[in-house]
């Protein structure tokens, strides 16, 4: 390994082993938390019980939208067990309160049991206002007045003259697209909203001691939370100690503290007690993340080798009281035609804003967009794995050719050619007919910032500290395998430090930016501190340092591999106090440790009993290219999770508001439907690595696979239906219903 | 459009005064001491309230602790004895993330009236690691089969219980027979990996 150019001890060259050279980079390990997690010692937010700790519950509006009139607490403070009742500020009798569950008043009380009956006797009246949630309705939305013009973007071959009107022009110029067209085909497709449902439910146990505050709190951003709640309670950042060993899921839901992790601040202020607020299941479902619904009309126009030469779509959706939906701007997703005109409608509704869920806005835009393409397949007769590769010229992120070697790849584990038939042309067995389908994606996956101290001890400790967080993506596993590879020790040698925001900044876990920011952190720490130990070996042994290398625990000669020490006799020449190094990565800064942009292939393989309309998976293949990987077999988990994710959100998950008073009437987990394990077939994840993409260095994968499930699922049930469910989730009833409506049933 | 409502409470709790309103006269005549601490034990009546001392074992050690008629075994096992590997993820116990063995059956903590397991054993997910490390959490760790690993202790549990049960279950049983719980991260085919390993096994 040439680490060394020069015998500076700092400031790089910094590389990645090759794949011969790797001995640890690449090669499945387990996650070394693992076991902690699968015996239960692993101490996640909601577990870290405080001594004399106070358990908070709140009251969540039971409206979606009302003035609260009065609030009275009388009742609630008799209970016995209840120490403070505090109205939250938004919820102050006159208040306005636009969605169900929004939390007004929290109650501190010594167990969990008190806390909920002081919450029952609360008292409560409210004055009920006009209530909107259907924003799959754009007619009805815009009758209630609920619709503004989003946002759009035309783009065409021939452009508008100096003398044109530039919209009858667009107008004209679409027409003629059309009508040249050799196909033309119009659909509608859809996404309802579903929630981030996090497992753990958003919340925090915080104490003070003095004027400074301990927050556990359940976060993806252990880094950039105190500021939240520094600037929220009026102290310095710096009197603000934020801790998450353990979080139970987060999607892009956890960012920030949340009103209620503040609130759970000022009652332990003002009680003197640590304070534990959790969320209760169906608040986190209705407050605390939710990703916003889709709906779109296309039309498109192809040539007579089915690729898209004109595209026109009008879609609408919701992101919750401040209006929105998917943004146009992926619309259509990644295959972009040459001509297209795009516009949108944003809606109003009385639900909660949305938040960030996994890859905001391109699993919807895919599923809106890519069924539109399989549907232009089965109006022409082909097999839309062709129509699909004929399309890969209309790629706008430049991976025709990889999306190309992976649907190949793809093809061959889902055995395409053998169990592919036209659309509803396939052979029932009994009321079941089988279908196959695709779609593609892509994603960024930039390194975040991140910073690592790196401590090597005389005694041969490693040690390192990093303000990141283990989301479950095996970020602290990657980290150790990193420092492992760097020095040549192995993964049990080193100590990761992780879940601080005492430590060196990392940035927030979201946009898949972690696998990448830590990689950097710990690399560029990890070979800089090699270096300044080379030195002292070099000077020991009487060698040049750029003639040694960090192998198998060992300090050594690279031709000779008897010349040298052990990495214990190494670290003896550090002296007294241990060897640190901190070194980091910027966002955005060029490097040659990580790289972003990632496509991705999905197919699916489905049964469907047209009796019943139940959907059942039969297999499900995801190809996935994320630059270099560090540990095979997290990669490959991330990826399995996310393509299951995405059958829940394909088949069962649904967020479902009864019309006429919006209520969230399915916000506990009976009636929210999810995947379990009878429901996801088999699920085959096939990591596209070869030496082009290895070379890419680290780019983060969390976020790509589960983007193409719905719209690979949805192609699959239409492929043997013959008949296309428009909206997501595609349920026994919607199923149905789409084969009435084609006279099917 | 607008009306005025009046409201008590967004949600229902297994609460004393709700447990004892089903009780009919018994409840009234025990209402007067419901919120007295140590109504103590041995007592016949039929209707159980305030606060007692009971005895549980759990992982196979007896520990005495404060209850109320309502309190669950799940907020017992979590703030008295700090043994939380059970979590509380539905209250209505529809993901099984609170499962632990009650007399060797698989049961929701969060469901179950810590009242309801005096004399009965109760283990807890903590009991299948430490020094005899059980085969199903090992398996969960060589099959990656978890993520953030919220519902992991749950399921370990589940897997343990359905083992038990099914020693030498097949790929089809198991992915027929552990639908009570629920993994958001999506695990399930490291879970179906790791029952097979142990089933295979015959741990």
């Amino acid at each position: 390994m040439a680490y060394l150019q020069d015998d500076k001890p700092e400031g790089g060259p910094y590389n990645w082993p090759s794949a011969d050279e790797a001995t640890v980079i690449g090669k499945e390990h387990e996650r070394l938390d693992g076991l902690k997690k699968a015996t239960g010692a692993a101490k996640y937010t909601y577990d870290v019980n405080l001594k004399n700790q106070l358990v908070a519950r709140a009251l969540g509006c039971p409206h979606a939208h009302c003035k609260v009139v009065s609030l009275d607490s009388a009742a609630t403070l008799k209970v016995p067990g209840v120490v403070h009742v505090e109205v939250l500020e938004h919820a102050q009798p006159g208040s306005e309160i636009n969605w169900q569950g929004e939390l007004l008043v929290i109650v501190a009380a010594e167990t969990e049991g008190a806390a909920a009956e002081g919450v029952d006797a609360l008292n409560v009246e409210y004055e009920l206002l006009d209530v909107f949630t259907a924003a799959e309705d754009l007619e009805a939305a815009t009758k209630a007045g609920r619709t503004s013009k989003g946002g759009g973007k035309v783009e065409t071959i021939n452009e508008p003259g100096d003398d044109d009107d530039e919209d009858e022009f667009i107008e004209k110029e679409i027409a003629r697209l059309f009508a040249e067209s050799k196909h033309v085909i119009e659909g509608f497709y859809g996404v309802d909203a579903i929630t981030h449902c996090c497992l753990e439910p958003h919340g925090s146990t915080v104490e003070w001691e003095g004027d400074k505050l301990n927050v556990y709190l359940s976060t993806q951003n252990v880094s950039g939370t105190d500021e939240g709640f520094a600037n929220s309670l009026g102290i310095s950042a710096d009197s603000v100690d934020v801790t998450c060993d353990y979080i139970g899921g987060g999607f892009g839901s956890k960012f920030a503290p949340d009103y209620w992790g503040v609130a759970a601040a000022r009652i332990s202020k003002a009680t003197g007690r640590p304070v534990k607020l959790m969320l209760s299941r169906d608040q986190e479902l209705k407050i605390a993340g939710n990703r916003p619904s889709g709906y779109v009309n296309i039309k498109l126009g192809a040539d007579e080798n089915g690729v898209v030469q004109v595209w026109d779509s009008q879609q609408w959706g919701s992101s919750g009281i401040s209006g929105g939906g998917v943004s146009h701007t992926v619309v259509p997703y990644v295959l972009v035609p040459k001509n297209f005109r795009r516009k949108s409608t944003s809606i109003k509704t009385n639900m909660v804003r949305s938040r960030a869920w996994r890859a905001p806005n391109h699993p919807q835009a895919c599923a809106m967009t890519q069924p539109a393409l399989d549907d232009l397949a089965a109006a022409m007769g082909m097999d839309s794995y062709d129509v699909f590769m004929a399309n890969l010229v209309n790629a706008s992120n430049g991976k025709a050719e990889v999306y190309a070697e992976e649907m190949k790849v793809g093809a061959k584990l889902i055995d395409w050619k053998k169990n592919w038939h036209a659309h509803g042309k396939g052979k029932a067995k009994g009321s079941v007919v089988e279908g196959l389908g695709m779609a593609l994606h892509t994603w960024g996956g930039v390194a975040n910032t991140s910073n690592c101290l790196l401590k090597i001890y005389p005694d041969g400790g490693v040690e390192s500290f990093c303000g990141t967080q283990e989301l479950g993506t095996g970020t602290l596993t990657v980290c150790a395998m990193v420092l492992a590879e760097t020095l040549g020790l192995k993964v049990s040698d080193v100590k990761v430090n992780i879940g601080s925001s005492t430590f060196p900044v990392s940035g927030a876990s979201g946009g898949s930016t972690t696998v990448g920011a830590v990689s950097e952190s710990h690399r560029r720490a990890s070979q800089d501190a090699l270096r300044e130990l080379l030195v002292l070996a070099a000077k020991e042994l009487g060698v040049d340092a750029l003639a040694l290398e960090a192998k198998a625990g060992r300090i050594q000669s690279k031709d000779d591999a008897n010349k040298g020490l052990s990495w214990k006799q190494a670290c003896k020449l550090i002296g007294l106090k241990p060897l640190e190094v901190t070194r980091g990565h910027r966002r955005g800064d060029p490097s040659p440790l990580s790289s972003s942009g990632v496509g991705g292939v999905q197919m699916a393989h489905v049964a469907v009993d047209t009796e019943t309309g139940v959907v059942k998976m039969k297999r499900f293949v995801a190809v996935q290219d994320q630059g270099l990987v560090i540990n095979p077999r997290t990669c490959a988990s991330q990826i399995y999770g996310a393509v299951t994710m995405g059958i829940a959100a394909s088949l069962y998950e649904q967020r479902i508001a009864d019309p006429k008073s919006g209520a969230f009437v399915n916000a506990e987990l009976e009636d929210y439907q999810l995947a379990r394990i009878g429901d996801v077939g088999e699920i085959i994840v096939e990591l596209y690595e070869p030496e082009s993409e290895r070379a890419r260095g680290v780019i983060g994968n969390g976020e790509p696979p589960a983007i193409s499930p719905v719209a690979a699922i949805s192609n699959a049930i239409a492929n043997a239906l013959g008949v296309r469910v428009p909206v997501a989730p595609y349920t026994p009833k919607r199923v149905l219903e789409a084969l009435n409506a084609a006279g099917r049933a | 459009m607008s009306d005025s409502k009046q409201h008590s409470g967004s949600r229902s709790s297994f609460d004393r005064r709700s447990f004892l309103k089903g009780s009919g006269a018994v409840a009234a005549a025990t209402a007067a001491q419901a919120t007295g601490v140590g109504a103590g034990e041995g007592q016949a009546a039929q209707v159980e309230s305030g606060w007692k001392k009971i005895q549980l074992t759990v992982n196979g050690k007896k520990v005495t602790v404060n209850v109320q008629p309502r309190t669950t075994l799940l907020e017992v096992l979590r703030y008295q004895l700090d043994l939380t590997g059970a979590k509380p993820v539905s209250l209505d116990g529809s993901s099984g993330a609170s499962t632990v063995l009650i007399g060797g059956k698989p049961k929701t903590a969060s469901t179950t009236l810590a009242i309801s397991c005096r004399k009965k054993n109760i283990d807890t997910v903590e009991s299948l690691g430490g020094e005899n490390l059980d085969a199903v959490p090992k398996a969960f760790v060589d099959n990656d089969a978890l993520q953030c690993g919220f519902c992991t202790p749950g399921f370990v549990v589940a897997v343990r219980a359905f083992l038990n049960k099914n020693p030498d279950a097949t790929e089809a049983e198991i992915r027929a027979g552990l639908n009570g719980n629920i993994c958001r991260c999506g695990t399930y085919v490291g879970i179906i990996d790791a029952a097979i390993s142990v089933a295979k096994g015959g741990a």
